[in-house]
C-alpha cells in the first residue's frame, strides 16, 4: 500500500524528471572540459604513438644502421628495408618504407630499435589523398624526424627514467 | 692396434653409450645428440682446445675437461649440465665477451652466429664488464672476405683451415694475450682457391662475405639445395635467396662429394647472374638491328631459319655446340633436336682438338674411382693439370692423400704451384709431354713388342725422372693417373690418353679423367657427341667434332650457352666461323658484342640457380637440382626452349612436361644400353696419324693457353668479385729468361704475339716456370681473345 502511494506521488510530481534536470543543470554551471579541436588540443602522453619518424644524431648522421630488427618484429609486416654498404663503408639502409595503411601503431619497432632511430612521433594529424601518401619512404621519415626533433627528443627524455 | 678399435661403454648425463676407444668425447656426444657448446672445435680440423667452451665434468677428475681433446675411456661418467659445468660455461662465456663488441645489429653474422647462440643458451644475462674493450684494426684480405677483427674470439679455425685444408699458411695468430690477433702478418690478398670457407668456419662475424656484406639478414633468407655449376665435382650447395634474388651460396654437406667445403668459384659465381649484359627477352636481328620479340616469334623464326639451312644445304650444314656445363637434360634435347633434323654435328668438347680415339672411348670419361678413394691413393701422376685451380676440390682430395703419405708426380707444361709437396715434377714443352709419357711407358715395360703400335718409339731411353715415376707406379699399392684439362685440350690429346692407358695397364693403376666443365660426363651420357647417340650408342658415320665444325665452317649454328670466341679451342677461327655462317641461333644467358655481330636469334636461357636439371660429376654420380629463383624477364630454361623448338620443327617425341621426365627417359636408355662398358676407362689404342699443324718457322714457339680458374664459363667470367682476385688471369705474355734473352725483350716491355695473322700487343713478364720455346698466354681473358689455338704455335716479337 505504502509503495503504491509513493509511486503515484513520484509520478505526478515529475520527480525523476527533476532529478535528471538537476544532473544536467549541474554540468550547465560546472567547468567545461570539451576540447575545441582544432583550436584547442588535448594533452598528450610522452609515450603517444603517432606517425613514425627516423631520427638523426646531433651531428646530422642518420641513426638507422639497417639492422632490420624493426622489420623482423613488425606484426603487421608494414616495414620494408633494403640495406647496403655506404661509400664510407658503414651499414645503411638503401630503402626504408613504412606502409601506414598496414601499421597498427603497436610501437614494437621503436622498442626493437637498438639505436633509437625509428620512433613514433606525437603526430596524429596526417592524411593521404592517395594510398601513396601513406607510404612513408626513408626521406619522408627523416624529414618528419627533423621537423619534430625537439618534441621527439623531449618525449624520449621524459620517458627515459621509466625504462 | 686392436685395442684402439675396441668399443668402450661410457655414460654421458646418465645415458650409456658405446663408442670407439680414443674417440673425442665431443664426437661421441654429438652422435648421441647431446649438445656441448664449442667454438674452436670443428670436425674437419685438428683439435686446438683453446676456446674452453666445451668443458665437461668427468667423474673422478677434479677439474672440468675440454670435451674436444678428451678421448673416451671405458667406464667414463660424464656430466654436461652439472653445476660445475654450468658455472664453467658461464665463466668462459663471460671471458669471451670481455672483448667482443656488442655490434650484433650491424654484424652480418647476426642471426647465424655461434657466439650469439651459445651466449643465449649458456651465458649469463647481464654483463659485469664496465671497462674499455679492445679494438683491432681490420685486415684487407682481398675482394672475397671482409674482416671485422675486433669481433674475433681467437678460435683459430681459420688458421688451422689454412694449414690443414687450403695448404697455405695465409692467416696466423700474432701476439699473445690481450694483444693476440689474427692476421696475414704483411697485408696480402688471400690467394687460396678455397678461401671462402673461412667465412663459414668463423663462429663469429670476424670473417664475412664481402660481396654479401650488409645486403640481407639471415632470417630474411630462404635456403634451397643446389649443385654448383663450375667443376667436375658438382659440389653440393645451398642457394640463399631473398625475395627472388640469389644473395649468396654456401656449402651443403655431402661427405661423398665436397665434404663441407666449396671452392670460391662455386661460392661467388652467383654474382654473374645479375650481370648487366644479362639477356632479358628473346631477340631477333632484322635488317641489322636487334629487336626484342616474344617467344613465339623468336622460336618460329629459329625453326624457320634452321629448316631453311636444312632445305638448301642439307642437315649436315648445321652444327650444334654446347657448353660442357649445360645440364644433362639440355644435352639430351639438343642432340635429339639435331639428330631429328638428320644432323650429327653435335659436340660439347669445345676445347679439345684431338678426337682420334673417340670411337674407343668408355661410356663417359671419368675419374675411375670415387672421390673418397682418390683421397686414399698412394701414388698419383697428374698429366697436364693445374689441378689446384682447375678442380679445387679434387685437388683437396689429392692433398688428403698427400697427408696420408702419398707421392705425387706431375707432368705439366708449366711449373704450377701446388699446395702440397711434389715428389718429382716434369715440366716440358707441350710437344715434349708425349715423349716424357712414352719414356715412363718404356721404363715400365722396356721389351714390349706391341709398344711401338701405340706410339712408343722403340729406341726411347727413359730419363732418370721417368724411371723413378715408372718405379713408383709399379710399386705403389694404389696408383692413380689423372688426365687434366690441359691433357684434354692438348693437340695430341688422344696420344696422351693412349700412353696413359698403357702406363695404367702396365702398372695396375687407375686411370682417371678430370671431365670438362661441370657436366662433361653428362654430355657423353646424353650423347652431345658427333659419333655417339644417347647412352653411348656408336654411330656408323659420325658427324663432325667441335674442332672440325669450327675449322670447316657450317652454314647454320645452334649454340647452347657457348661464347665461341672464348670457349672454343681456337678463338680466332671460332669467331670467323660464326661470322661466315648464314644463320646462328644462340641460346645464351648474356648478350655480348661479338654475339650481336654474328648471331641472328638470341634466346635467353636460365642459369644454374634458375634452372632445373641434372649434373653428372667426374665420379659418375647423377645429381639433380631444382630451381631456386625464377629466371629474370622472359628468360626460360633451355630444356623448355629446345622442347618447343622441336615441336615447331615437327619432330616427334618431345612432349615432356618437366625436366625429370627427360632424365628418366635417359636413365632408362643408359640402363638398357649394353655397350660400351659402363664406367670403363680409356684403353691403349693404335691411333691414326693426326694432321700436323703447319709449321715452317724455325723459331717456332708454342703457346700455352690454359684457362684461368675464373674464366671457365660465361657465368664465372661475369662474377665481379672473382674477377678482382689474383686468380682472374693476367693479360701478359710469360716467357722464361732464356727466351727473353733470345728475343731481346725485357721484363715489363710490350711484345706482340701473333697467331693466325692476328696480333696482340701485351706486356711481357719473365717467368722461369715456363719451359723453353714456350709462351704462356692464358685463354678465356679479354686480352687474348681473338688469337688462335690455345696450344698452337705463336710468334713473339718486340
Amino acid at each position: 500500500m505504502y509503495y503504491r502511494i509513493r509511486h503515484y506521488v513520484k509520478s505526478f510530481s515529475l520527480w525523476e524528471l527533476l532529478k535528471g534536470l538537476n544532473l544536467t543543470g549541474h554540468y550547465l554551471f560546472a567547468e567545461k572540459f570539451t576540447v575545441r579541436y582544432p583550436e584547442e588540443k588535448a594533452p598528450q602522453s610522452p609515450r603517444f604513438r603517432g606517425q613514425h619518424a627516423l631520427r638523426r644524431y646531433p651531428d646530422g648522421e642518420e641513426r638507422c644502421i639497417a639492422c632490420k630488427l624493426c622489420e623482423a618484429v613488425c606484426p603487421a609486416l608494414a616495414i620494408t628495408i633494403e640495406s647496403g654498404v655506404r661509400e664510407d663503408g658503414s651499414r645503411r639502409t638503401t630503402r626504408y618504407d613504412i606502409d601506414l595503411v598496414k601499421c597498427i601503431f603497436c610501437g614494437f619497432c621503436q622498442e626493437a630499435c637498438p639505436v633509437d632511430a625509428i620512433v613514433e612521433s606525437p603526430i596524429y594529424e596526417y592524411f593521404g589523398n592517395q594510398r601513396d601518401d601513406l607510404l612513408m619512404t626513408k626521406e619522408r621519415l627523416l624529414a618528419v624526424g627533423e621537423t619534430w626533433q625537439k618534441k621527439i627528443d623531449g618525449n624520449l627524455a621524459q620517458d627515459s627514467k621509466y625504462r | 692396434m686392436s685395442d684402439q678399435q675396441q668399443l668402450v661403454t661410457i655414460e654421458i648425463d646418465g645415458i650409456p653409450l658405446q663408442a670407439e676407444r680414443g674417440a673425442p668425447l665431443i664426437d661421441v656426444a654429438d652422435a648421441a645428440g647431446i649438445t656441448i657448446p664449442r667454438f674452436c672445435y670443428h670436425k674437419k680440423l685438428s683439435v686446438a682446445a683453446n676456446c674452453r667452451m666445451c668443458l665437461v665434468e668427468v667423474e673422478r677428475v677434479p677439474k672440468p675437461l675440454p670435451a674436444c681433446s678428451t678421448p673416451v675411456n671405458d667406464g667414463m661418467r660424464v656430466h654436461t649440465r652439472s653445476p660445475m659445468v654450468l658455472a664453467a660455461q658461464k665463466a668462459v662465456m663471460e671471458f669471451l665477451l670481455i672483448n667482443h663488441p656488442l655490434d650484433c645489429p650491424i654484424c652480418d653474422q647476426g642471426g647465424e652466429c655461434e657466439l650469439q647462440d651459445v651466449s643465449m643458451a649458456f651465458g649469463g644475462d647481464v654483463s659485469r664488464f664496465r671497462e674499455r674493450k679492445r679494438v683491432v684494426r681490420n685486415k684487407n684480405l682481398g675482394p672475397l672476405v671482409a674482416t671485422d677483427m675486433t669481433r674475433c674470439i681467437h678460435c683459430t679455425r681459420c688458421v688451422r683451415f689454412g694449414e690443414e685444408i687450403a695448404g697455405e699458411r695465409e692467416l696466423g695468430l700474432i701476439g699473445r694475450g690481450e694483444n693476440a690477433e689474427i692476421g696475414t702478418f704483411i697485408e696480402k690478398t688471400l690467394t687460396s682457391e678455397l678461401s671462402g670457407n673461412i667465412i663459414d668456419l668463423c663462429p663469429v662475424g670476424a670473417l664475412t662475405s664481402k660481396p654479401f656484406r650488409y645486403l640481407a639478414r639471415t632470417w630474411e633468407i630462404q635456403q634451397f639445395p643446389g649443385v654448383a655449376p663450375h667443376d667436375a665435382v658438382g659440389s653440393n650447395i645451398y642457394i640463399h635467396v631473398k625475395g627472388d634474388r640469389v644473395m649468396r651460396v654456401v656449402p651443403r654437406e655431402n661427405e661423398a662429394v665436397n665434404e663441407v667445403w666449396i671452392s670460391d668459384r662455386d661460392r661467388f659465381s652467383y654474382q654473374g647472374l645479375y650481370s648487366e649484359d644479362r639477356l632479358q627477352a628473346p631477340m631477333i636481328k632484322q635488317e641489322g638491328r636487334w629487336q626484342s620479340v616474344d617467344w613465339e616469334t623468336a622460336l618460329i623464326a629459329a625453326a624457320a631459319g634452321l629448316q631453311h639451312v636444312v632445305q638448301n644445304d642439307g642437315p649436315d650444314a648445321i652444327g650444334a655446340l654446347a657448353s660442357p656445363s649445360a645440364t644433362l637434360e639440355e644435352f639430351y634435347l639438343l642432340q635429339k633436336v639435331a639428330r631429328g633434323l638428320g644432323c650429327h654435328n653435335v659436340d660439347h668438347r669445345l676445347l679439345a682438338q684431338d678426337f682420334r680415339d673417340q670411337a674407343h672411348a668408355p661410356l663417359f670419361p671419368w675419374l675411375g674411382q670415387s672421390l673418397a678413394e682418390l683421397g686414399k691413393a698412394d701414388v698419383i701422376l697428374l698429366v697436364g693439370s693445374n689441378c689446384r685451380k682447375e678442380q679445387p676440390l679434387i685437388n683437396h682430395r689429392i692433398r688428403q692423400a698427400v697427408r696420408r703419405g702419398a707421392r705425387i708426380f706431375v707432368l705439366n707444361p708449366i711449373d704450377y704451384p701446388f699446395n702440397y709437396p711434389l715428389t718429382k715434377r716434369l715440366i716440358a714443352n707441350p710437344k715434349e709431354m708425349i715423349t716424357h709419357l712414352a719414356g715412363i711407358a718404356k721404363a715400365l715395360n722396356p721389351k714390349d713388342p706391341s709398344a711401338e703400335a701405340i706410339g712408343i718409339p722403340p729406341n726411347a731411353s727413359p730419363k732418370e725422372v721417368e724411371r723413378e715415376i715408372a718405379e713408383a707406379l709399379r710399386t705403389g699399392a694404389r696408383c692413380v693417373i689423372l688426365l687434366g684439362d690441359i691433357a684434354t685440350a692438348h693437340p695430341q690429346a688422344a696420344h696422351l690418353r693412349t700412353l696413359s692407358a698403357y702406363i695404367a695397364d702396365h702398372s695396375e693403376s687407375t686411370l682417371g679423367t678430370l671431365t670438362m666443365g661441370t657436366n662433361g660426363a653428362g654430355a657423353w651420357i646424353a650423347g652431345a657427341l658427333p659419333h655417339r647417340k644417347a647412352a653411348g650408342q656408336n654411330l656408323e658415320t659420325p658427324g663432325l667434332d667441335a674442332d672440325t665444325m669450327i675449322a670447316q665452317g657450317r652454314k647454320g649454328y645452334v649454340l647452347l650457352g657457348v661464347e665461341p670466341e672464348i670457349d672454343c679451342a681456337n678463338s680466332h677461327l671460332a669467331a670467323e666461323a660464326m661470322i661466315n655462317a648464314e644463320f646462328v641461333v644462340s641460346l645464351t644467358a648474356y648478350r655480348t658484342r661479338p654475339m650481336e655481330d654474328y648471331a641472328d636469334i638470341l634466346l635467353p636461357i636460365a642459369l644454374f640457380a634458375e634452372n632445373t636439371g641434372t649434373f653428372v660429376n667426374a665420379a659418375g654420380s647423377w645429381q639433380s637440382f631444382a630451381s631456386a629463383v625464377t629466371p629474370p624477364g622472359e628468360t626460360r630454361p633451355a630444356w623448355k626452349i629446345l622442347r618447343v623448338l622441336a615441336n615447331l620443327l615437327d619432330l616427334n617425341g618431345f612432349d615432356y612436361m618437366d625436366a625429370t621426365q627427360i632424365r628418366d627417359e635417359l636413365q632408362v636408355l643408359v640402363q638398357n644400353a649394353d655397350s660400351p662398358e659402363k664406367k670403363d676407362r680409356w684403353r691403349p689404342e693404335k691411333l691414326g696419324e693426326k694432321v700436323a699443324e703447319k709449321t715452317n718457322d724455325k723459331q717456332q714457339l708454342t703457346r700455352i693457353g690454359d684457362m684461368p680458374i675464373h674464366a671457365v664459363d660465361p657465368l664465372v667470367r661475369r662474377a665481379a668479385s672473382l674477377q678482382k682476385t689474383p686468380d682472374a688471369g693476367e693479360g701478359v705474355i710469360r716467357i722464361n729468361s732464356k727466351l727473353a734473352g733470345l728475343l731481346g725483350i725485357w721484363e715489363g716491355e710490350s711484345a706482340s704475339a701473333v697467331q693466325d695473322g692476328i696480333e696482340k700487343t701485351l706486356p711481357v713478364v719473365i717467368d722461369e716456370r715456363v719451359p723453353d720455346q714456350c709462351a704462356w698466354l692464358p685463354a678465356g681473358i679479354p686480352s687474348s681473345m681473338g688469337l688462335g689455338l690455345r696450344f698452337g704455335s705463336i710468334e713473339i716479337s718486340r
